[in-house]
């Protein structure tokens, strides 16, 4: 019996120490970890969205941290201990199978295209593996009054009838939306915490200096623009350029794309728009301002991919036009 | 420790052998069962990947099935079938009868009421925040926990009444391993210091440990009984083994940190974890160093012997994927595979390529002892090569495909690329996710066959002694 006691007894009471020390004691300090600055609890409506998100499993393929590698960077600044303080249960994820979540409700702020994307996630971007989640939405004859309905592209709509969201996915959608990331002082895109690791670029490429600009020049890099695109406008835009019908205007022989002129197409791209006309048709739709997250010459590149892609052909802007029109706020 | 065994075997009478019979084969059928149904569920999973708007009604959609795969597999399947290993080996390797056949009973109506309860609540949507391998609501975790206190109980008591002097290390570990699971199962479950991060740090530590603190003991104390049974021979070094016992209880449980590298968790914590998770490498390599000399000079009778051809696998699965473990730590190789797939095919090579490679093993070398009743030689061997290769295909095709993933984010391409990248390799997978299937299909025949059925032509599990037979 000693001897069992000695090994079971010991065994357990080593394991305990290691566990207090591991785990219980740092968790206890980290708990207290206090909100980062502008970092708010959920809204009852919102809580509700993120209990519908755990029900439903995205954290299996969608994470919520950001980390400081360069390859990060796409999804936003890197996340600090502040982000989390009020996200219990702790939704950070292992897998990334999709994007990640952290700051989702600032570059997907349109609720049109969460719930279009929720509806069949291929209606906006055709490669996506995720499963739809038309169980979250109800087909309606006519729809109630003080509901929308979803403008889901035809191809994707059911045969009869109006999509609307049932309050599920409203409160889906308005976690989602409520995911921002705070700006935090002196805590820079990646590239303040660059150089943690061999594999990763040591620090982050600065943000493009526009070498060229002074002189007039610039330079238009057709892939990269089409890749910046693909990345930051082809969920709303489409690769094709035409849009969502209803739901998102189309840049394919958009007038203000299309424009010698390239102001209004520099400037939208910088500031974002909200409940414009185009064409006789009203987009209630919240397109993201893009000023913060790309430099100049991205800038340039994009809109330069645009007004010469799918027929479009205007005269190329400069990364001395955006520059401009950046200076003159927003 | 063979010689002592059958010395005392006289103290225990012909009805305790038919009762430890029973309970060794009632775990078997159950977990059985559990495989069968988590892996079903596995399988659609991996279909869905390929077709996403298959079957994605609101209980078969891929959030609400990818934990009941996971968690089914892990205490279905899993913890069910290496419980009733380790009551069989507790009982042999002591020399006695179970300490309560009851309490056995109790343990398996409990852990499979968790089972049951935990599916049907993540079918509902009551998945406690999507925290991995901890989803089943709290109260179901308790009745967990309850099944863990009683199978505690049970082992301790039957070592207690043991007829030898010494406790056989197979008894250090698979005793340890409740134990310490018990206490995994109470730190995860209380709630005052998960808050936010402190629930992460709670999620890392817990992630690792009740893989690495639960299946792993109980896995390694099969191990250490079944090979020196199989092969009639002492294991290679009885202090090689004790020393691995105890620096796998001081490494592993330190190394949970590593499954959030670059999160907000302090960075020490981190680091902590990567200097253990190197650390590992003493208690993997010395413990595999073990078992495979103690298969020294006899390699050729595994061309004899499936079960120790399965064991053989799960050993080497043992060490490769702990290695690998070992290696994707750093943060080298953290910023290439950290949440790409690659995690998911080394978890399928820890979980699968040992944990259960060596439940298969222990069960055909040991319930034909208890039953005296065998599979067919067929079976096992269908078993066996569709198991094997179907776990390679799956392991090097998310492996290949996660590093792919890892590249594409790397070199700042387009999110989509990296998803539409890994089209062919999830078909791969698939189709190694299949073979595996099938061979469950035909285990669960097997299993049958050693329990209820008529019994098969594969013979005895013990080798006969080559060099006797020469001689």
């Amino acid at each position: 019996m000693k001897r069992l006691l000695r090994i079971a007894g010991g065994a357990l009471l080593v394991y305990l120490v290691i566990v207090m020390a591991i785990a219980v004691l740092p968790a206890i300090d980290l708990s207290k970890t206090p909100p980062g600055p502008g970092v708010k609890p959920l809204t009852a409506l919102q809580a509700e969205g993120s209990a519908v998100y755990a029900a439903n499993g995205c954290a299996y393929c969608h994470t919520q941290q950001v980390r400081p590698l360069a390859e990060d960077k796409v999804f936003g600044r890197p996340s600090a201990p502040g982000d989390f303080a009020y996200q219990t249960p702790e939704l950070l994820g292992s897998e990334r199978t999709g994007p990640d979540l952290s700051n989702i409700g600032s570059s997907k702020p349109s609720d049109v295209w969460q719930y279009i994307h929720l509806f069949d996630p291929r209606a906006v971007v055709p490669e996506s593996v995720m499963p739809n989640f038309r169980f979250l939405f109800q087909v309606v004859a006519t729809v109630p009054p003080g509901e929308t309905a979803v403008p889901v592209p035809a191809a994707f709509a059911p045969k009869q009838g109006k999509v609307i969201p049932t309050r599920q996915a409203k409160a889906l959608v308005a976690y989602l939306l409520s995911l921002k990331q705070t700006p935090i002082p002196g805590y820079a895109m990646n590239g303040g915490m660059g150089g943690i690791t061999s594999a990763a670029p040591a620090a982050a490429p600065a943000p493009a200096p526009a070498p060229t600009a002074a002189a007039g020049g610039y330079s238009y890099d057709a892939a990269k623009g089409q890749s910046l695109f693909m990345a930051n406008c082809a969920a709303c835009h489409q690769a094709t350029g035409e849009g969502v019908p209803g739901a998102f205007p189309p840049l394919k022989g958009n007038a203000a794309v299309d424009a010698d002129d390239p102001t209004l197409h520099i400037h939208t791209v910088l500031r974002g728009a909200h409940g414009i006309t185009i064409d006789g048709v009203a987009y209630s739709s919240v397109m993201p301002p893009f000023a913060d997250q790309l430099s100049d010459a991205d800038i340039a590149n994009i809109v330069n991919y645009e007004r010469s892609a799918w027929g479009n052909h205007a005269r190329p802007a400069t990364t001395a036009d955006v520059a401009a029109v950046r200076a003159k706020g927003p | 420790m063979q010689a002592t065994v059958t010395a005392q075997h006289s103290a225990v009478s012909a009805d305790d052998d038919r009762a430890l019979a029973t309970v060794f084969s009632a775990y078997t059928v159950s977990a059985t069962c559990w495989l069968l149904f988590a892996t079903a569920a596995g399988l659609l999973l991996a279909f869905k990947f390929g077709a996403p708007d298959f079957w994605a009604a609101k209980y078969l959609t891929f959030g609400r099935l990818r934990p009941v795969h996971t968690n089914d597999t892990f205490y279905g399947w899993a913890s069910i079938g290496l419980v009733g290993l380790a009551y069989y080996v507790a009982a042999r390797s002591c020399g006695t009868k179970l300490y309560s056949i009851r309490l056995a009973w109790i343990g398996l109506a409990l852990f499979n009421l968790a089972a049951i309860a935990g599916t049907i609540a993540l079918e509902l949507g009551y998945n406690w925040g999507d925290l991995e391998y901890r989803e089943w609501p709290w109260p179901i975790r308790l009745v967990f926990l309850a099944a863990l206190l009683v199978t505690g109980w049970n082992l301790i008591g039957t070592v207690a009444r043991r007829t030898t002097e010494d406790i056989y290390l197979s008894n250090w570990y698979t005793v340890c391993g409740v134990l310490w699971t018990c206490v995994i199962a109470i730190v995860a479950t209380l709630p005052w210091y998960q808050r936010g991060l402190g629930q992460v740090a709670i999620s890392g530590f817990y992630m690792h440990n009740a893989v690495g603190m639960w299946f792993t003991p109980l896995a390694l104390g099969v191990f250490y009984y079944a090979i020196p049974k199989i092969l009639s021979r002492p294991i290679y070094s009885y202090a090689l083994g004790v020393f691995a016992f105890w620096t796998n209880l001081l490494f592993y449980p330190l190394l949970g940190g590593h499954h959030f590298l670059f999160s907000p968790l302090p960075w020490w914590l981190q680091t902590t974890a990567i200097v253990f998770s190197v650390a590992m490498l003493v208690p993997v390599w010395g413990g595999s160093a073990n078992y495979l000399l103690t298969m020294r000079g006899r390699y050729r009778d595994m061309t004899h012997s499936y079960p120790l051809m399965f064991i053989f696998v799960a050993v080497i699965g043992y060490l490769f994927g702990s290695s690998q473990g070992t290696v994707e730590a750093f943060r080298s190789m953290q910023a290439i595979w950290h949440l790409t797939n690659f995690t998911v095919g080394h978890s399928h090579l820890t979980m699968y390529g040992f944990v259960t490679f060596a439940v298969w093993g222990g069960i055909y070398a040991l319930l034909p002892l208890a039953t005296h009743k065998s599979p067919g030689r067929l079976g096992i061997a269908l078993h066996f090569w569709m198991a094997l290769v179907g776990s390679f295909i799956y392991v090097i095709a998310l492996s290949i495909g996660g590093t792919i993933q890892g590249l594409d984010w790397l070199h700042q391409r387009p999110f989509i690329q990296s998803v539409t990248d890994m089209a062919p390799y999830w078909v791969w997978r698939g189709a190694g996710g299949l073979l595996m299937f099938l061979s469950h299909l035909v285990f669960a025949w097997n299993v049958w066959r050693m329990t209820s059925g008529q019994t098969g032509n594969a013979g005895s599990p013990i080798l006969a002694h080559t060099e006797g037979a020469a001689a």
